[in-house]
């Protein structure tokens, strides 16, 4: 091996700014935050600005700087748990309050489990599809997939405001053929909630799995084929497992944010249809408790981490199994 | 053979699945051309929402601002992101790599409600810090397009930084290897051999930055100050109160753009592709055929 010119002090200077520079940015721009909003989970709730009282109080009768913290958002919000499932146990026992958190997180998480179950169910057979066709017709489909995606987000959830509406293309469709005679209510409720959602996350659980698909080799299945496995056996012992790791970040793109989704619910979502980023966001914007906004939102990432570890294995695992093909 | 009834029910599954995802577009395209003054409603062909579209100020500012900060925060994103992805791909282990690591990729699945509040408490933080500090008490920003700006490079790098990490994964490391022991520097492989190599994936992680940035409204809300509205906090706010046809030209004019650059961009990169397997294809010819004249 020839020598190098450089000075490898010099080297490693250039190296540590490579990843010095985004570090910094990161540190200061994400974990630096998230510890703030930690910080102020535990103030209380004051009427001035900022809206929330300091953590650090210079306490002038024991002439140091004292912290007072302040659990009472947390005890707020598991009051509500406890009280809330209380009720959920025991429907004729006496008890005020509750009811708002426990529901909201509950409905958040099953709002988004069933975006990811249908993503899934609709998106695994479009990405197989995309894999199947033709290798010059590949990237067009797949770019059919993507376009909407690229397309403003907004607006494609009002496009379905205008599918969906009272005198929406649906209602005026079904009743124009017969089918009904009175317009159907399509609209702000979970129906169309859970619809929207799936149609503004289904390209994120179809990327993955694509991926991870076209890695596979098709010389397994026809092995599997003449080893006597019939299509749907093959398909479940060969085609889904070599596909995991690709359904698992697939799900993760859409499971975890869709836990948080404010504007969905907001705009298409009935009144009913309780999300803890739309009460995340009124907390914060309409009530004006920034305290109580930023427990909820520690509570939100507490039950995000697992998912999210997840995620990140299988980040490293998928970019590590692309270093090892070569 | 039994691989035909699988691959009728998939290609159904992918029409179903496209028309799903194409109707409502179509839709909104068509309706942009109607005249009546009802969305749902057909009233005959005409122009008349664009016109209104072009004379509406509060929506062009929007737009132009929104413009402004994609750009801004897509090219910051892209070399943050490309410093980060050639961290990750390349240097691997270096103190802290693993929160490093977590932390690129956290904001990609985090909830933007937790990502625009985190961000709005610490521009908060900072303005209480410069108001009651002695000796920098004479700065002072407001939120508005740099607290945006900030928000949206964090977002975008994460995406960024994972597309030029997978094309860094995926690349052949001899070239550069050949540089080293050729003698080059490292900032010289990086500018005449590591970067043309990823300019697809640097060009397409912009592209995606640029989109990410138009799109965000939740962490703009939060960092955009009162008089600084972005184009979907706009469309937010008119969408909420119903349906307005000016909205569906809107969308109209968004598509054609969007579809004509993405559809563009893969038709050169299709194009560079081809050129380049062509390329590798004569070399390796030319290459057999000095081996074959070589051999006794």
């Amino acid at each position: 091996m020839k020598l190098a010119k450089w000075k490898p002090k010099k080297l490693h200077l250039g190296r540590g700014m490579v990843y010095g520079i985004p570090y910094v940015w990161l540190l200061l721009l994400f974990l630096v935050p998230f510890a703030i909003v930690l910080k102020i989970s535990f103030a209380d709730q004051e009427l001035n600005i900022p809206p929330y009282t300091p953590l650090f109080v210079n306490d002038a009768d024991i002439g140091s700087l004292a912290i007072s913290l302040n659990y009472y958002n947390y005890v707020d919000i598991f009051t509500d748990f406890w009280q809330t499932l209380a009720r959920i146990v025991n429907p004729f026992a006496e008890n005020g309050g509750g009811n708002i958190y426990l529901l909201t997180y509950w409905s958040s998480i099953k709002i988004a489990f069933l975006t990811t179950v249908w993503c899934f169910l609709l998106g695994y057979p479009m990405a197989y599809a995309i894999t199947r066709a033709k290798a010059e017709y590949r990237n067009g489909l797949l770019l059919l997939v993507m376009l909407p995606f690229w397309t403003s987000f907004l607006l494609r959830v009002y496009a379905w405001m205008g599918l969906l509406g009272q005198n929406g293309l649906v209602n005026n469709a079904l009743m124009s053929i017969g089918l009904i005679d009175q317009p159907l209510q399509l609209f702000y409720n979970s129906f169309s909630l859970q619809l929207v959602m799936v149609y503004a996350y289904l390209p994120f659980m179809i990327l993955p799995i694509y991926a991870q698909l076209l890695k596979m080799d098709h010389r397994l299945l026809e092995a599997a084929s003449d080893l006597g496995a019939g299509p749907i056996k093959a398909f479940m012992t060969i085609t889904l497992p070599l596909s995991k790791v690709g359904i698992i970040a697939g799900s993760m793109m859409v499971f975890i944010p869709s836990v948080g989704e404010y504007v969905i619910p907001e705009l298409v979502g009935g009144p009913s249809e309780l999300m803890i980023g739309k009460v995340l966001w009124q907390a914060f914007f309409d009530q004006n408790n920034w305290p109580l906004a930023s427990a909820i939102a520690v509570i939100m990432v507490i039950l995000l981490v697992i998912p999210m570890a997840l995620f990140h294995r299988y980040e490293t695992r998928e970019l590590e199994g692309k270093r090892n093909e070569q | 053979m039994n691989n035909n009834r699988s691959s009728w029910f998939l290609r159904v599954m992918l029409i179903l699945g496209l028309l799903f995802l194409y109707i409502p577009l179509i839709s909104l395209v068509i309706y942009s051309f109607n005249s009546s003054q009802l969305v749902t409603v057909w009233g005959g062909f005409s122009t008349s929402w664009y016109g209104r579209l072009a004379n509406n100020s509060q929506i062009l500012e929007a737009a132009w601002l929104s413009i402004k900060l994609a750009l801004a925060s897509a090219f910051a994103a892209v070399i943050l992101g490309t410093l980060s992805g050639f961290a990750l791909a390349r240097i691997k282990r270096f103190k802290g790599s693993t929160l490093f690591a977590g932390m690129v990729s956290a904001p990609m699945v985090m909830p933007d409600v937790i990502t625009g509040l985190s961000m709005l408490l610490l521009i908060i933080q900072v303005q209480m810090f410069l108001q009651n500090s002695e000796l920098l008490n004479f700065m002072y920003f407001d939120r508005g397009f740099f607290t945006i700006w900030l928000g949206h490079t964090t977002l975008c790098l994460a995406y960024v930084t994972v597309v030029i990490r997978s094309r860094l994964m995926e690349l052949d490391q001899s070239l550069e290897d050949a540089a080293m022991d050729l003698g080059a520097r490292p900032l010289k492989i990086f500018f005449v051999i590591t970067l043309p190599l990823i300019a697809p994936a640097i060009a397409s992680g912009f592209l995606l930055a640029i989109t990410l940035s138009l799109d965000d409204l939740v962490i703009t809300s939060f960092l955009s100050g009162p008089g600084s509205s972005t184009l979907p906090q706009v469309i937010f706010s008119k969408i909420k109160l119903g349906l307005d046809p000016q909205m569906n030209a809107l969308a109209t004019i968004m598509i054609g753009v969007i579809g004509t650059c993405v559809i563009l961009l893969n038709y050169f990169m299709m194009k560079n592709h081809v050129k380049r397997d062509r390329e590798a294809a004569q070399a390796m010819k030319q290459a057999s055929a000095a081996e074959a004249a070589l051999k006794p």
